[in-house]
């Protein structure tokens, strides 16, 4: 399980990467909403992985960590506002700039 | 009342802040009460927090009554405490001038000005790492929008690259945040710093590698060298009473260097003791040597100002870079003046733009300014605090810096903090002489209001206050600079209700 888990994280890091680094706001905004993904999923996992445990400390039995489960809620939360804040901010530019690129201007072409 | 005074500079912002939002456009008399009263009555706290914590003890507060190290807590030092003050006399200078109409050119400007000061407070006051990186969303929250106040191309595109790089930062926050909790188990710092100092050494990498990227984070707040690119153009854009209120942004990165490294990484950490000094120091000298070129090629006064922050920031860094108590207590002096006086010739620079008309603050041949020599004036004291030149507390910041720093740091430190200095004066002096003296045709500027003439000399005048009240400062900061050596105080103070 770990390894399929670290697999799935680390695909969609490098995903989310490779479209953070693109030249156009629909992209980016993309690869941002994936690199959240891929770090939820990462804090999920920092508690270590277990299956079958309680959800709440009971004697010695295996239970599962339920500290990284209130931080992914916390950062689910952050993560989804600063999604919808910057879609409109790329729209603003968008209509400002004429253009969807992220430095507000075409690259010039020979 | 008195042992809710600690989590009060977080509270009385939000309530502030929520009181302003109440509606969209209009009460702008009310508004203004609201913001003015708010931010006066920070300033009075953050007195009342610094001669609590001059004594020497460390308090905290438990919210919620869970006691650490389970609960989240907000921890009160003498660094906090004066971040606090340092913040709410920034802010007032700031909110005062901005009710001379900037305000008005956007909406719920009061209100998101007092939610960011809410997330400042709550940066500088919280004694989790968790909570740490939450503060940081709130008053980058805040700062996104108020960025954008008043809208404009040039403000949209330099918010786009800001925003942006931001949440890339903090997703990358979030995963130091996660490895170093599956490392030591803990959020708290505290905490923290006790399972470091006994941790096993199978896990001593995993703990360096998290250490590092909150470095990076922390960087790209402070806007080290190779993360600096954001901050002349946002600084640039932003209307002049957020980018005086930006001024304590970059400050926040620093004390989160200050904060998180002197007390997981101080002595007690043993092998990695000190992981991030060596980086610091050559990433701050070469910031230094980036800023002083930015500050000679900037065309733009108030682009020069964002340079002169990014200097301060290189000199602040090197601080930490060499590491002593001394050096510390030197980069503390220095950052109250250098966050206080940027903070005023960035609204300065709005007077001016303003009344040169067309040419604003391009440095350009343009007409004459109508209230030009109080501006010039106040421009001649905004340069040389500033630059470090006596007799304003520039010059006594920099030279306890350079006195601090010990051997081969000397041979790199003096030649570059003193050609940047001799750098921001040159190119200060060629700004003033253009703005005031090459000009043509007719005064035509309006006289400007009398809230913005205090925002300016509010915040340029704590620069000969410096001076005046130089020795008990430095004690304090001294102080304080021993307090962050002793990590151990901290640890017991918050620790020491449980049994070991």
């Amino acid at each position: 399980m770990e390894g399929l888990y670290a697999i799935t994280t680390g695909v969609l890091t490098a995903c989310g990467l490779y479209l953070t680094l693109r030249g156009r706001t629909f992209p980016v905004v993309v690869g941002l909403t994936l690199l959240s993904y891929a770090v939820n999923l990462f804090l999920f996992s920092m508690g270590g992985l277990t299956t079958d445990g309680a959800t709440i400390v009971d004697g010695p039995a295996s239970y599962a960590d339920p500290l990284p489960q209130a931080l992914v809620l916390t950062a689910i939360v952050i993560g989804f506002a600063m999604t919808a804040f910057v879609v409109i901010l790329a729209m603003r530019a968008r209509s400002e700039a004429g253009n969807d690129h992220v430095d507000g201007r075409e690259e010039e072409r020979q | 009342m008195i042992q809710h005074l600690i989590v009060l500079p977080v509270v009385l912002p939000l309530v502030a802040g929520i009181l302003t939002l109440r509606s969209r456009q209009g009460g702008t008399r009310s508004k203004r009460l609201i913001g003015v009263g708010a931010t006066a009555l920070l300033v009075m706290i953050g007195i009342a927090l610094l001669v609590q914590a001059a004594g020497g003890e460390v308090s905290y507060y438990a919210l919620g009554g869970w006691q650490p190290p389970f609960g989240i807590v907000l921890v009160l030092d003498r660094l906090s405490a004066l971040m606090v003050l340092v913040t709410a006399v920034l802010a007032l200078g700031a909110v005062v001038f901005a009710c001379g109409g900037d305000d008005e050119k956007g909406s719920n400007f009061h209100g998101l000005f007092q939610l960011q000061l809410m997330g400042i407070n709550g940066a500088f006051l919280t004694g989790d790492l968790f909570n740490l990186f939450v503060f940081f969303e709130v008053l980058l929250l805040a700062s996104y929008a108020l960025l954008m106040h008043g809208g404009g191309k040039a403000r949209i595109q330099a918010g786009v690259h800001y925003v942006v790089l931001n949440l890339a930062g903090s997703s990358l926050f979030l995963i130091a945040v996660g490895v170093l909790y599956g490392a030591t188990g803990t959020l708290n710092m505290a905490d923290m710093a006790v399972r470091i100092s006994e941790l096993p050494a199978e896990r001593a990498g995993l703990v360096t590698a998290g250490a590092l990227m909150l470095l990076v984070v922390f960087g790209l707040k402070a806007a080290i060298l190779p993360l600096y690119f954001w901050l002349p153009r946002a600084y640039a854009a932003a209307p002049a009473p957020v980018a005086a209120l930006f001024a304590i942004m970059t400050k926040v990165g620093i004390y989160a260097i200050l904060r998180v490294y002197s007390l997981l990484f101080g002595e007690q950490a043993g092998p990695l003791a000190g992981l991030e000094q060596s980086w610091i120091w050559w990433l701050s000298l070469a910031t230094l040597v980036a800023a002083a070129m930015g500050i000679l090629a900037a065309r733009d006064l108030r682009l020069m100002v964002a340079y002169l922050v990014l200097f301060s920031v290189g000199t602040l860094l090197a601080g930490i870079g060499i590491g002593s108590v001394e050096a510390t207590s030197a980069l503390l002096y220095y950052l109250i003046h250098t966050t206080l006086v940027t903070g005023g010739l960035f609204l300065l620079a709005e007077l001016i733009g303003v009344q040169r008309g067309k040419a604003g603050t391009r440095l350009v041949k343009g007409r004459p300014l109508k209230q030009g020599g109080w501006l010039a004036g106040l421009f001649f004291l905004g340069a040389i605090a500033v630059a470090g030149m006596p007799p304003l507390s520039g010059a006594i910041g920099k030279a306890f810096l350079l006195i601090a720093a010990e051997g081969t740091q000397r041979l790199w430190l003096w030649p570059i903090l003193l050609g940047g200095g001799l750098c921001m004066m040159i190119a200060l002096s060629r700004a003033g002489s253009t703005l005031f003296w090459r000009s043509h045709g007719e005064a035509a500027g309006e006289v400007l209001p009398r809230r913005q003439w205090f925002g300016v000399v509010w915040l340029l005048g704590a620069s000969p206050l410096l001076v005046v009240l130089a020795g008990p400062i430095s004690d304090y900061t001294h102080a304080t600079a021993v307090q962050l050596a002793n990590p151990q105080s901290m640890i017991h103070a918050l620790l020491d209700g449980e049994s070991p």
